[in-house]
């Protein structure tokens, strides 16, 4: 089954026809293998890769360390719901080192993406300090290469 | 042909030697010409990845020119690659090569196989070649002052070269059999049992065997059998291999020959002379690609596999009836329906679809009636050029 996901990974449009021929296994075992992964959660949805900064939309994106107190039973836990449950927070990771949550927040503006670190995030009972980094460039998301992937430049015909 | 200049001097293909001139042109740089001046081509025309070489080698050898490995290396070629080499070919194969004497370095197979032929056959002895084959073989042997001896194989027995086949074309000037298998064009893979037997042959007639491997890299739901591995074989193998295909590395110039020092000795000689070195950038990719290149390796090759099932079952259900190639990159997919030669074939397919394929002929004349179709490309363009290839035949189909 972990084949059939590499394949949705690299790109969700293959059909199932086309994996069932890609890994020689029946169309209707393909077809189960996707239906129940999306029952368990193991394949969540279907995205699109999109580079905003072409459209030239007005839109930030900042990376927001996090420094939390701990709780007793539940540790990080229901702190990071309480923050990731914010629309604003893209992604959001327990690390290990000198913080302990890394977010990705999006906002229109840096005045957007500030005010929420102010108003909602900050003044969070667990909330023990911040530092907000702005994404000048992405280069690189989820292993695709944004603005200059690598062309192939080969001869139409070769030995 | 008319002279050129006042004087009664020559024109200056007279210059062109007779060995030259006798070299019929590629088929495949006949077709090039066609191809750069039509527009919205998709190309199943190629014989390499379409991955550039992952970006740990390429930063490798970045990183040895910034610090100034500009220069000639040993001509036997690094001695780190040499030494990785022979760990590698022992792990894999169970072959043993000593680093010291019986490793070459050479500029891709391309040259390794030149120097080969040239270091083993004299003028007017015989090699025994697939047809059809790799379109430097019969070039490279004649060159050599050999004479190629093409043994036909055929569709039914998955374009395999039998031993049985091989025999009645051995004659007393028969100096070698030249062999690569996973096979260009056809894609066909040969079972240890297949390959003992040609051991034995060559034992039998006490034959020199050339394997081109440059394909063991490239092997699909089984494993690679090195021909030198075979009991008995090694003494009397040239073992060819390299890093183009593997390790998406077509345009660094870098493949090996591994033999008895005797022999490795001779192919050294003419070496030193003609090439002195493989480029020492290219070797320090390759030192990179053997130490950490296997991973990126295993990713391209499944890919390939994907590509490889896609593309046959697609052939298959348009009406070009195809056998599963077992290693390499190629489908070699009969075009008997269309009634065409290949090489009308081809260039009616550009014409008409924009698609570019090889002709069958260009291997070889038991290539006619085929066609190659590379399928190291984006699945994307391989799901499109079938669609058109798909449209091309049922409009050709000279059977209903
Ligand atoms: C069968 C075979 N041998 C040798 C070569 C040449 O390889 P290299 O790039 O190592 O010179 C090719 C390349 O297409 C090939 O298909």
């Amino acid at each position: 089954m972990e084949r059939i996901f590499e394949i949705l990974e690299n790109d969700a449009r293959t059909t199932p026809e086309q994996i069932s021929t890609m890994l020689g296994i029946p169309v209707a075992e393909v077809e189960k293998a996707i239906k129940e992964a999306e029952e368990k959660r193991t394949i969540l949805k279907y995205k699109t890769i999109i580079n905003w900064d072409k459209l030239n939309k007005e839109q930030v994106w900042a990376l927001i360390e996090v420094k939390v107190v701990p709780q007793r039973d539940v540790g990080f836990d229901t702190i990071a719901e309480h923050i990731y449950r914010f629309p604003e927070v893209i992604s959001a990771y327990l690390v290990s080192g000198t913080y302990d949550l890394s977010l990705l927040v999006q906002g229109k503006s840096m005045h957007d993406v500030a005010k929420f670190v102010s108003e909602k995030l900050s003044p969070l009972d667990k909330v023990q300090g911040t530092t907000t980094h702005f994404l000048l460039k992405r280069y690189k998301d989820d292993g695709e290469v944004l603005e200059f992937p690598e062309e192939i430049k080969r001869l139409p015909i070769t030995p | 042909m008319s002279k050129s200049g006042t004087g009664g001097g020559k024109n200056p293909r007279d210059f062109v030697s007779q060995k030259a001139d006798s070299l019929s042109p590629s088929g495949i740089r006949k077709f090039f010409d066609l191809i750069s001046t039509t527009e919205g081509v998709i190309s199943l025309g190629v014989g390499e990845p379409d991955f550039s070489t992952p970006w740990r080698i390429r930063e490798a050898a970045i990183h040895s020119i910034e610090k100034g490995y500009t220069m000639y290396t040993s001509n036997y070629g690094l001695p780190e690659l040499r030494q990785l080499l022979a760990q590698s070919l022992e792990r894999q194969y169970g072959v043993s090569y000593h680093p010291g004497q019986e490793l070459l370095i050479t500029c891709g197979v391309s040259e390794a196989l030149d120097l080969a032929l040239r270091a083993v056959v004299n003028p007017g002895e015989e090699v025994i070649i697939p047809d059809p084959c790799y379109v430097a073989y019969s070039p490279c042997i004649s060159l050599a002052g050999g004479i190629p001896v093409p043994v036909p194989t055929c569709v039914e027995t998955g374009f395999t070269i039998m031993a049985s086949e091989i025999e009645p074309k051995i004659t007393a000037k028969t100096k070698a059999i030249l062999i690569g298998y996973p096979a260009n064009p056809t894609g066909a893979v040969m079972t240890k049992e297949e390959l003992s037997q040609i051991a034995s042959l060559a034992e039998k007639h006490d034959l020199l065997v050339i394997s081109d491997e440059i394909y063991a890299g490239l092997v699909y739901e089984r494993e690679h059998i090195c021909f030198s591995s075979l009991p008995g074989a090694r003494e009397r193998t040239i073992l060819l291999g390299g890093f183009s295909k593997t390790y998406a590395m077509t345009g660094w110039r870098v493949g090996y020959a591994a033999a008895n020092g005797d022999i490795i000795e001779a192919m050294l000689k003419i070496h030193q002379y003609t090439a002195l070195c493989a480029p020492i950038t290219a070797q320090m990719a390759a030192v990179e690609a053997l130490k950490s290149g296997e991973a990126e390796a295993q990713k391209m090759l499944h890919e390939y596999d994907r590509r490889r099932r896609i593309m046959v079952k697609r052939l298959n259900d348009c009406g070009l009836a195809c056998l599963e190639p077992g290693g390499a990159f190629y489908a070699f997919p009969s075009i008997k329906i269309t009634g065409m030669r290949s090489e009308e074939f081809a260039r009616r397919l550009l014409k008409e679809e924009k698609v570019v394929v090889v002709p069958g002929s260009s291997f070889g004349q038991h290539g006619e009636g085929f066609c190659r179709c590379c399928y190291a490309a984006p699945l994307k363009e391989i799901e499109e050029a079938l669609k058109r290839i798909g449209n091309f035949v049922r409009r050709h189909n000279a059977t209903t």
